[in-house]
């Protein structure tokens, strides 16, 4: 295909090519070019079709603002719909695809949308699809989903990385046009540390797309010597392809910086985008202008676009996008886009400028006091109907029609913190209200300054006002022209109709509609009509909507004022809001001492918060995981079993007041436990309800070593730091984290002792080590510590070393102690022996139980204060009848229990009425032969041996069972004391 | 009797090395660490005993160094004292007898992994991992962050050199976030 549309000039690099293919066909384009103008170029003006009625559309601007040209950009995993062909980068091998068309663009056979149109008006939907009721998620939606004119998301997986990261700036300038530029240069100058940020990827904003001079040179040029200055200077980091999505609090900005979007695909190991949070002392809003369409009749044809853009295409991609051209405007902006396009060579056949009066342009047809009323073209516009000022109608023939109704600023960033934008009638468009966001000023056009000298003004005046500076740098000579405008928001003709919204198909019909149906508030059009809420926020609709409301309605346009803005400011990918948290990498995770020896092993890992631990070690022969839990079960009950606890949060306790504090934050009493013994305790909060438990140990006069629940470590400790910092600041206690310091691990069973004494220098017989004693010891002369503590039931020592040796001590005392058949038993074989010892855990601590549900009431000490303990005797907590925890087996050992099932009395219906109580734990014990299980049972202590119902409904159990203590196995604790 | 044979935080014999473009990655097992804490209402003690023995006691943000001892200021009155493992690996005992119980002293060497980064300049590699102003920031600086949802210190020894704690359980997830990042970069 040749470039048949190219005219000379432009910034583009003619002397390289680029091949790429739109709805399968090959183009050429250039460097420079984006996919939009690289179509136009090829003569290609139809680029999808809209969102409800399928009409042919092509672009109408060349910015972020487009609604029309919306594209699926790149195939497999990269595939990308719903972007924007005016922004999309060029680049060689790049594929588009149009979307929302079946089976062609060119012919849609959903376009019989468009002749439905009468059945398809706003509030159609919310009136039509009521009945029956539930029709519309199974039938409508669907329909109406599939109908609808969204592109389609791949099914494959993103291949590509997505980064996070952090800047720090005195000042961020939002935007490198005239403003920006001139902004950045002054506060660069004065050695500040500024962020120059802009979605293009050429700097320079409308001067790139004008023909205006700044001091003696053309403005692009000016701007690229200002870039050069800027990129020489080591305190100014200028940011292309980086849009500024959003502003937050306390000077935070959110910005998007497209890293690789314009290559085929990002190199090896570089991330395809970066969010930024920028953290800036100040900023500017230098975001410019957008300008507005005109709606009349039919105005949505490709070939009806912005007049600034077709100047923009002209100017700065060497495009005409066709051969006939007129301009329809009410202001003298649009008077430029004649002028250049004739000057270039295209011929401009009529200017039609609905104000009355004033200049007439030399050497065209200038139809003063005229406007445009109606189109027409299949798939594309051949002519346009004028209504000139005596009434007279007439069709020009053009393929080319440029609109301007004048330019609204850009406000959106400075009302992200509810800002409400205000009404500049010299303009006729809205700026900047007050209360923006602290710190953010807004100067050039996005302020509503729109001439060029204004712009540099304005820039180099809010950069020196932001940051203080003492001296202003000269401005180069710019233009200055005035504004001149008289709003013509739409056409008052026919009954066709004239769109407002393009991207959201809504018409001037349908805020008529809307005001019809009292929705006239701007809020309740929006909603009512979905004008603005498609994917370019209504950037050339909004003031328009507003607009034709206040004039339907009497109002004034600030009476009837604006909907509020909302970030981002343009699209943003999901991935660059993920950033690295995705698979493996959505979290950190914490590997245990014994991780190595346990993969080398084949053991399998449970999540535990981010911890990964030992859930069993599967041996040769075992097929299913019972079998692996199972035995590790009976080895250690038989002889000894190791299992590794470092997870269980560690928290150093000193100072003189340690005792007096613990005693404060535990239920029970440590200040009176000896050095060198431990206790276990149990943590309530506030509202008497448990929080955790642990043991803690006296390692010395002013020193504790507190264990807490692998879950709560963190909040535990932060609890006690909040205890010590807010509540008691007058003790003298210090906190510390020990959790990763330590390896611990708990070795469990007859020959607990037997094995330990290999390892460890000291005596640790019964006498010399008694039950619940603490203390600091040696292993092979290595510093080393040991409580003699238990979970599960058995003789059992808690040994810790300093974490770099806690493999080479499992490996010991694994080889050391290879005559006792050691096992290493994982938390799925610590659930049933902890569950056949009746001591609470997860299921039990569920944050609603009070310690007398546990069986623990009496560890709850009346003889002092502490946390919990005053709002624990209240009477709903303490009443008899009141939850009690409780063993279960079926009656019959084959009967299963699941977790979460509830008691019933035998006979009784399966209603709430008659809930007795549910199973917090279920496991099967191998000791006993069947399943076992915890539960809360409602006047439980004074069931125990009953028999009951285990009902389940979801699970379709009813499973008789007895109640019994939940002290299940070797309830007198001779074991562990042996 | 035992002799244990130590693992280093990502589960090695040898402390492991990671180089990327300019960038390189050591991580430090010869470092003993531990806290010290004023004990309540004790600071000018434990100031004038900290002075006898040596040991840095930095005013907030900051890092000193000395020899042997080193330290970073962790919370108010409060502080981690580094000091080499070859001749401090019982840095706890010997702050004690040095500091007496004017501070309240707990072992960390090992609840932390170490590493050091060495790069012309670290400020683009530190910009993807942390919100630390790093260009801004003094050497010396000595802070509290989180890269990838963990909690570390980093230490600004330079505009080139710099060192990170990080949870010792986390090594691995720490190290890769680092190599991503600087992948990202150079």
């Amino acid at each position: 295909m040749t470039q048949s549309h190219r005219i000379d000039g432009g910034q583009i690099d003619r002397t390289k090519t680029l091949r790429f293919t739109f709805d399968g066909l090959p183009y050429l384009g250039h460097p420079g070019d984006t996919l939009a103008s690289a179509l136009l170029a090829n003569g290609v003006r139809l680029m999808g079709r809209s969102f409800k009625y399928h009409r042919p559309r092509g672009p109408i601007s060349a910015g972020s603002e487009e609604p029309n040209a919306i594209v699926e950009l790149r195939s497999g995993g990269r595939q990308e719909p719903n972007t924007r062909a005016t922004v999309a980068e060029l680049y060689d091998g790049l594929t588009a695809n149009s979307q929302n068309r079946w089976p062609s663009l060119r012919f849609d056979a959903m376009g019989i949308n468009d002749k439905l149109s009468t059945f398809f008006a706003a509030g159609f939907y919310y009136k039509t699809f009521m009945w029956p009721k539930s029709f519309w998620e199974k039938l409508y939606e669907p329909i109406i989903r599939r109908a609808a004119g969204l592109g389609s998301v791949t099914r494959e997986e993103d291949p590509d990385e997505y980064d996070k990261g952090f800047l720090h700036c005195d000042l961020l300038i939002i935007g490198a046009g005239p403003t920006g530029l001139m902004a950045a240069l002054t506060a660069g100058r004065a050695g500040k540390r500024v962020i120059l940020a802009d979605e293009d990827f050429r700097m320079g904003g409308r001067l790139n797309a004008e023909t205006f001079t700044i001091g003696n040179d053309q403005g692009a040029n000016w701007a690229a010597a200002s870039v050069a200055e800027l990129s020489s200077m080591p305190n100014v980091r200028l940011m292309t392809r980086t849009t500024v999505v959003g502003a937050f609090d306390h000077g935070i900005y959110s910005a998007v910086e497209r890293v690789s979007d314009h290559l085929p695909a990002p190199a090896a190991g570089k991330p395809r985008q970066v969010l930024w949070r920028i953290y800036a002392g100040r900023a500017i809003l230098a975001g410019g202008a957008t300008e507005r369409p005109i709606a009349f009749e039919n105005n949505d044809r490709p070939g009806i676009m912005m007049a600034g853009a077709l100047r923009a295409y002209a100017n700065r991609w060497g495009v005409k996008v066709g051969e006939r051209v007129a301009v329809f405007t009410n202001n003298d902006d649009g008077l430029r886009t004649a002028k250049d396009l004739q000057s270039k060579g295209v011929d401009v056949v009529a200017v039609i400028d609905s104000r009355e009066g004033g200049e007439l342009l030399p050497g065209i047809r200038h139809l003063q006091g005229a406007e445009v009323i109606d189109s027409s073209g299949k798939l594309g516009l051949s002519s346009i109907t004028v209504r000139q000022t005596n009434g007279r109608s007439e069709t020009i023939s053009v393929n080319v029609l440029g609109v301007s109704g004048g330019w609204n600023p850009n406000v959106n960033i400075h009302s992200h913190h509810r800002s409400r934008p205000v009404y500049d009638p010299n303009i006729a468009a809205f700026v900047p209200g007050k209360d923006g966001p602290p710190g953010l000023l807004v100067a050039g056009s996005a302020a509503g300054q729109m001439s060029t000298h204004a712009a540099l003004r304005t820039g180099r005046d809010v950069a020196i006002a932001a940051l203080e500076l003492n001296s202003a740098p000269d401005l180069p000579q710019a233009e200055d022209a005035p504004i001149r405008i008289s709003p013509l928001w739409y056409v008052h003709h026919g009954k066709g109709r004239a769109w407002v919204d393009q991207q959201n198909d809504v018409t001037v019909k349908d805020v008529k509609l809307a005001k019809q149906e009292n929705f006239t508030s701007v809020e309740h059009m929006k909603r009512y009509t979905t004008l603005g809420m498609a994917t370019d926020q209504g950037k050339t609709s909004n003031v328009i909507g507003l607009a034709i409301m206040a004039e339907l309605t009497g109002r004034s346009i600030p009476e009837t004022g604006t909907t509020i803005y909302r970030p981002p400011y343009t699209p943003v990918a999901m991935g660059a809001l993920a950033g690295r948290s995705r698979g493996r990498e959505f979290k950190p995770f914490r590997l245990t001492p014994s991780h190595h020896w346990a993969k080398e092993q084949g053991a399998i890992f449970v999540e535990v918060g981010n911890w990964l631990r030992t859930q069993w070690v599967p041996k040769a022969g075992e097929t299913e995981w019972r079998q692996s839990v199972d035995r590790e079960v009976l080895a250690t009950r038989k002889s000894v079993g190791i299992c590794d606890v470092t997870t269980l949060g560690k928290i150093d306790i000193q100072g003189t007041d340690a005792g007096a504090f613990l005693d404060k934050v535990y239920a029970n009493t440590f200040s009176t436990l000896a050095v060198g013994k431990c206790r276990y305790g149990l943590m309530l909060r506030e509202d008497g309800i448990v929080f955790d438990d642990g043991t803690t140990a006296r390692m010395g006069e002013n020193e504790y070593v507190m264990t807490t629940t692998t879950a709560n470590a963190v909040i535990v400790f932060r609890h006690l730091e909040f205890c010590r910092q807010c509540l008691w600041p007058e003790m003298d206690v210090q906190l510390i984290s020990t959790t990763e310091a330590w390896a611990q691990f708990s070795v469990a069973g007859p020959n607990a002792r037997n094995l330990l004494r290999k390892i460890v220098d000291q005596d640790i017989s019964d006498a010399a080590f008694p039950y619940m004693g603490a203390g600091n010891i040696t292993v092979g002369g290595l510093r080393a510590r040991l409580f003699r503590i238990s979970f599960s039931g058995e003789l059992a020592y808690e040994i810790a070393v300093p974490t770099r040796y806690g493999d080479a001590l499992l490996r010991e005392m694994l080889a050391k102690g290879a005559e006792f058949d050691p096992i290493l038993y994982g938390t799925e074989a610590l659930g049933v022996m902890r569950i056949e010892k009746g001591h609470v855990a997860g299921g039990e601590l569920n944050g609603q139980s009070p310690a007398l549900n546990m069986g623990l009431g009496k560890m709850v000490s009346k003889k002092k204060d502490s946390i919990g303990m005053v709002l624990s005797q209240r009477e709903g907590l303490t009443i008899e009848a009141g939850y009690r925890l409780v063993g279960v087996k079926p009656v019959d050992p084959k009967g299963k229990l699941t977790a979460g099932s509830h008691f019933l009395e035998k006979g009784a219906a399966p209603v709430a009425a008659n809930d007795g109580g549910w199973l917090t734990s279920k496991v099967y014990s191998p000791h006993l032969g069947c399943d076992i299980a915890l539960g809360y049972l409602k006047g439980g202590d004074r069931k125990i041996g009953q028999k009951m119902r285990i009902v389940n409904l979801l699970a379709g159990l009813d499973t008789e069972v007895e109640i019994i203590s939940p002290h299940m196995f070797d309830p007198e604790g001779e074991r562990l004391r042996g | 009797m035992a002799n244990l044979q130590p693992l280093t935080a990502l589960g090695r014999r040898e402390a492991t090395t990671v180089t990327h473009g300019p960038l390189t990655v050591s991580e430090r097992t010869d470092v003993a660490l531990a806290s010290v804490a004023a004990r309540k209402g004790r600071m000018a003690a434990l100031t004038k005993a900290a002075q006898k023995a040596g040991v840095p006691l930095p005013d907030p943000a900051t890092h000193q160094s000395g020899a042997p001892y080193s330290a970073f200021w962790t919370a108010p009155e409060m502080w981690f004292v580094e000091a080499p493992f070859a001749t401090h690996e019982l840095i706890a005992d010997l702050l004690k007898s040095a500091l007496g119980d004017a501070a309240s002293i707990t072992e960390q060497t090992d609840a932390w992994v170490a590493f050091d980064l060495a790069a012309p300049d670290l400020a683009p590699l530190l910009e993807r991992l942390c919100n630390v102003d790093y260009p801004a920031r003094p050497t010396g600086h000595a802070t509290r962050t989180m890269m990838e949802h963990l909690g570390v210190y980093l230490i600004k020894h330079g505009p080139d050199t710099a060192r990170i704690y990080g949870p010792r359980s986390s090594a691995e997830s720490l190290l890769h976030a680092i190599e991503t990042a600087a992948h990202s970069v150079w």
